[in-house]
């Protein structure tokens, strides 16, 4: 039996990519990961690149007393900042698929909007490499740092 | 600190936390060597629909907890910590319609520092789909840890 992967695929990302590009309207990208669209996960073009945005919501505290957003959160976000920035930036017909992910703590994440900027350092045929830099009030005092790599589209 | 106080810090932990309550994760076995958590599937953890694979951010999610509770079961009274760094490595995918489960140890301890590593799977623990290793900061009274604090 011949690859499906080998063949040309439809892109089903191709529309909500169009509108992402020409209208700025992330909706529909956000909406094709399952799980960024349960986190809330916005996206806007910002001086022609995309930034993330995450609401807060009171369920993605971590720690109530100080109070802080769940660590985890903080790095699924980013990690969903990088990958929607791949699926906006290239024409590839899957969501990237997570290598590995490195994530640096530099302030508690206080119970406000969280913002990510991805920056692509590498992109091979194969492999991307992002950095993702994480903060709320000030971009100067960045909550976390990141870096991760993606596996491009490739058979399973 | 002794298993049924773990119990007991978990329970309240999973409780109390409100991401960790909405995930739904529970407590499958803990112990100062070590504790174990299960994430239910859910759908809205798949991260790709088209492959019926889950997102990494839930597996974060469940890998950060698991890990803080590591440092908690492992230290003789409960104190506050903050996680310093963590590293995922996500060796093969995660299927949907399946929970997960993590197993995090700290394996050393230092009067400020503690170091764990984590592995998650879903039908068999041979066949992990992420490894991960963190730092956590302690909010270190200065007293060091002893390895007879966990008997």
């Amino acid at each position: 039996m011949s690859d499906p992967l080998a063949q040309p695929v439809v892109d089903p990302f191709s529309e909500a990519r169009r509108l992402a590009r020409e209208d700025g309207d992330f909706s529909m990208l956000v909406a094709t990961v399952p799980y960024a669209k349960y986190l809330g996960v916005q996206l806007s073009l910002h001086e022609g690149k995309p930034r993330a945005t995450l609401p807060f919501r009171e369920n993605l505290v971590g720690n109530p007393r100080l109070p802080a957003l769940h660590g985890g959160i903080t790095a699924a976000f980013m990690e969903n900042a990088a990958m929607l920035h791949l699926l906006y930036q290239m024409d590839t017909a899957r969501v990237p698929k997570s290598i590995d992910f490195s994530i640096d703590y530099l302030l508690p994440a206080r119970t406000e909007e969280l913002y990510a900027d991805c920056e692509i350092g590498r992109m091979g045929s194969r492999v991307a490499q992002a950095t993702i830099r994480c903060w709320q009030k000030s971009q100067e005092r960045p909550v976390a740092v990141a870096r991760a790599h993606f596996l491009l589209m490739t058979p399973d | 600190m002794s298993t049924q106080n773990l119990e007991t810090i978990a329970a309240a932990f999973l409780g109390y936390i409100p991401h960790m309550r909405e995930c739904g994760l529970s407590l499958v076995r803990g112990s100062p060597e070590g504790v174990e958590l299960r994430l239910p599937f859910r759908e809205e953890w798949v991260g790709d629909p088209i492959r019926g694979v889950l997102h990494t951010g839930p597996i974060t999610v469940l890998v950060d907890s698991s890990c803080g509770l590591a440092v908690l079961a492992a230290t003789p009274v409960p104190e506050t910590i903050a996680t310093l760094d963590l590293r995922m490595d996500y060796l093969r995918p995660a299927l949907r319609d399946k929970d997960l489960y993590c197993r995090a140890e700290c394996f050393r301890m230092t009067t400020h520092i503690a170091f764990v590593r984590a592995t998650v799977w879903q039908d068999d623990r041979e066949q992990p789909v992420a490894i991960s290793q963190s730092a956590f900061m302690r909010s270190s009274t200065g007293k060091p840890w002893k390895p007879e604090a966990r008997a």
